[in-house]
């Protein structure tokens, strides 16, 4: 389609000193689109020395379809349906934060019991988010298979659940401005209980597999470590962030929703490394099973949507808003300008993964191709939400 | 809620230069923000991150808007003399604000966790000078979503380390998300035949491509 050079794949030029000696040759490697382990269409252009980075730019856009564009030709409710395909592993969690943005722009409540729904089924999402990435970073390391599989056994138990209440496992579409769009069926409550309680067993069981697994520490372990004023300065957000030490999680500190009334932790990390990030899933996965059981107890009953919330003819007054929640790759939030029309004026989508890619390359330099790979993973990206 | 008057008082007497507005914000939100002005930006944005009462050391949200130019219509009741006889009419006034491009952050911080300030920047027209400061230096947060405007809406970032088209290929000529894009009818670059189709996928696809 264009004329730009065709992508060489491997390109060999010469490395030169301070003075302009020739001392050597780096090698320019192009790794991805189609690379297994980017996680979609996602490319670096690395410059190798030998073995070692010395230069990494991520190269994204593939998946491009200018959804804020497309936000701004559609109604408000047009949008939840395709927030589902921002980050199509969390589709509860996007629902989430745009209907937030959206309620804090008309000014709509949400009622008790859809507010206790809406917890349960973000804190489902995070279970199944993060045991996949669990998943698929062990897959990246090299453990073929067996993890991957036991983690998504557990993710489909949690799209069984998604599936029972919206009708979709992955593209669920289900919250709406001022609630939910439908109640729970009968049972679903109980259904959600037995998986919740039976959760622990399959987190047990991973950590004993691999938590102080001799390769996964001798390759996770100081690799890919991020300085705490940098990953404050970048904006990164999520797991990332909280592996290096600092405590910032949106749940605690904007109290959104009724996170204000369950007792958790926020996991924190040391070092910053790949292991640290990894250590931080696991442990947060243990705080989403509590909050879980607590909120499980109390789901009182009640209508699920706001009576004042309009699905036809809803038109916000002029004005703007910023609403945010902690999705489990990091601060989603979105940004919405009204003009009083049925359509948002600007409709922007603050991405976590796409921002959190910002230090991709100060997390590789100095270090091998494959722990290249490793780092990538343990930054949880998803390209369907990278590339927009 | 953070307290905006306030804010602006220390900034405006902390920095030389810097003018600052409040801009109101209906919206039961109630998010107000503060428009610098495009010169002191960087400064601004520097004494917001380091000045210890505010420490706004995370820069969450960079938005670029869109505002083209608006004709404005409003109904002023002119006193006037019709047939000899003073009578009250009334006359439709028209003003033009003239387009701008914005850029809106959203600033919180993370060591005094409060937030968020909203700061905006606006440029002077959408034709040539659509220049603002790079708040890059100050939170590195800012550069892939300064690029992704610079790629979207072509603000240029003066001071950004590394502006490039991040979303769209390099060789993409317009800008998607102002609201005066057309899209070309068609994508394709075989031909087809229509000539009006070819002519506009010319516009947006260099010779020789």
């Amino acid at each position: 389609m264009q004329s730009i050079e065709p992508s060489k794949n491997f390109e060999i030029r010469p490395k030169l000193s301070d003075a302009g000696a020739v001392e050597g040759e780096l090698l320019e490697v192009s790794m991805g689109p189609q690379h297994p382990s980017t996680h979609g269409v996602f490319r670096m252009d690395i410059v190798l020395d030998g073995e070692q980075v010395v230069k990494l730019k991520p190269v994204f856009g593939y998946l491009h379809r200018n959804h804020e564009k497309i936000g701004e030709g559609t109604t408000y409710l047009g949008s939840m349906p395709y927030t589902d395909r921002l980050d199509y592993f969390c589709s509860m969690t996007n629902n989430w934060a745009y209907a937030l943005a959206v309620e804090k722009l008309a000014g709509l409540q949400v009622p008790e019991r859809a507010e206790y729904l809406r917890v349960i089924l973000a804190e489902l999402t995070r279970l199944q988010n993060h045991a996949s990435l669990c998943g698929f970073f062990v897959q990246d390391m090299g453990a073929s298979g067996t993890p991957l599989m036991y983690a998504f056994r557990e993710r489909e138990k949690v799209l069984d659940l998604f599936e029972a209440i919206s009708g979709a496992r992955m593209m669920c579409n289900f919250m709406r401005f001022g609630g939910l769009r439908c109640d729970a069926p009968v049972g679903w409550l109980e259904q959600v209980q037995k998986v919740v309680d039976e959760f622990p067993a399959f987190l047990d069981e991973f950590q004993a597999l691999l938590s102080e697994n001799e390769i996964l520490m001798a390759r996770t372990q100081n690799v890919g470590v991020l300085p705490r004023d940098l990953v404050v300065n970048a904006s990164i957000t999520g797991p990332l962030l909280r592996a290096v030490g600092v405590n910032y999680d949106i749940r605690k500190v904007d109290k959104y929703g009724i996170y204000d009334r369950f007792h958790f932790r926020v996991p924190l990390g040391e070092r910053g490394d790949v292991y640290d990030r990894y250590m931080m899933r696991v442990l947060e996965m243990r705080e989403s099973v509590g909050i879980l059981q607590q909120a499980l107890k109390s789901v009182p009953g009640g209508p699920i949507v706001d009576p004042k919330a309009k699905l036809r003819g809803f038109r916000p007054k002029a004005g703007e808003a910023y609403g945010r929640i902690e999705g489990p790759k990091g601060e989603l939030g979105f940004y919405l300008i009204s003009d009083g029309s049925p359509n948002p004026y600007r409709y922007r989508v603050r991405p976590p993964s796409y921002i959190n890619l910002t230090v991709l390359e100060d997390m590789c330099l100095g270090h091998n191709v494959a722990d290249v790979v490793i780092i990538l993973g343990s930054v949880d990206i998803v390209l369907g939400e990278v590339d927009r | 809620m953070l307290a905006l008057e306030s804010i602006k008082t220390q900034v405006e007497q902390a920095i030389p230069g810097a003018k600052l507005e409040i801009v109101k914000n209906d919206a039961p939100s109630a998010q107000h923000s503060l428009l610098v002005n495009n010169t002191s930006g960087l400064a601004v944005a520097k004494y917001l991150r380091d000045e210890p009462s505010w420490r706004f050391d995370y820069a969450s949200n960079v938005t670029g808007v869109d505002w083209p130019e608006l004709e404005l219509t409003e109904k002023i009741k002119v006193k006037k003399v019709v047939d000899g006889v003073e009578k009250e009419v009334e006359e439709v006034k028209k003003t033009v604000r003239p387009g701008y491009l914005e850029t809106v952050y959203h600033l919180y911080s993370m060591e005094l966790k409060h937030g968020p300030l909203i700061i905006r920047l606006r440029t002077e027209n959408r034709t040539d000078k659509v220049h603002l400061p790079s708040l890059t230096p100050v939170w590195r947060g800012a550069e892939f979503q300064e690029r992704e405007i610079f790629d979207l809406y072509g603000i240029v970032f003066d001071g950004h380390p590394d502006l490039r088209r991040i979303l769209m290929w390099d060789g993409f000529k317009d800008f998607p998300m102002r609201k005066d894009y057309a899209e070309p009818d068609d994508y394709e670059y075989e031909p087809t035949p229509h000539d009006e189709v070819l002519d506009k996928a010319k516009q947006h696809y260099p010779a020789g491509a």
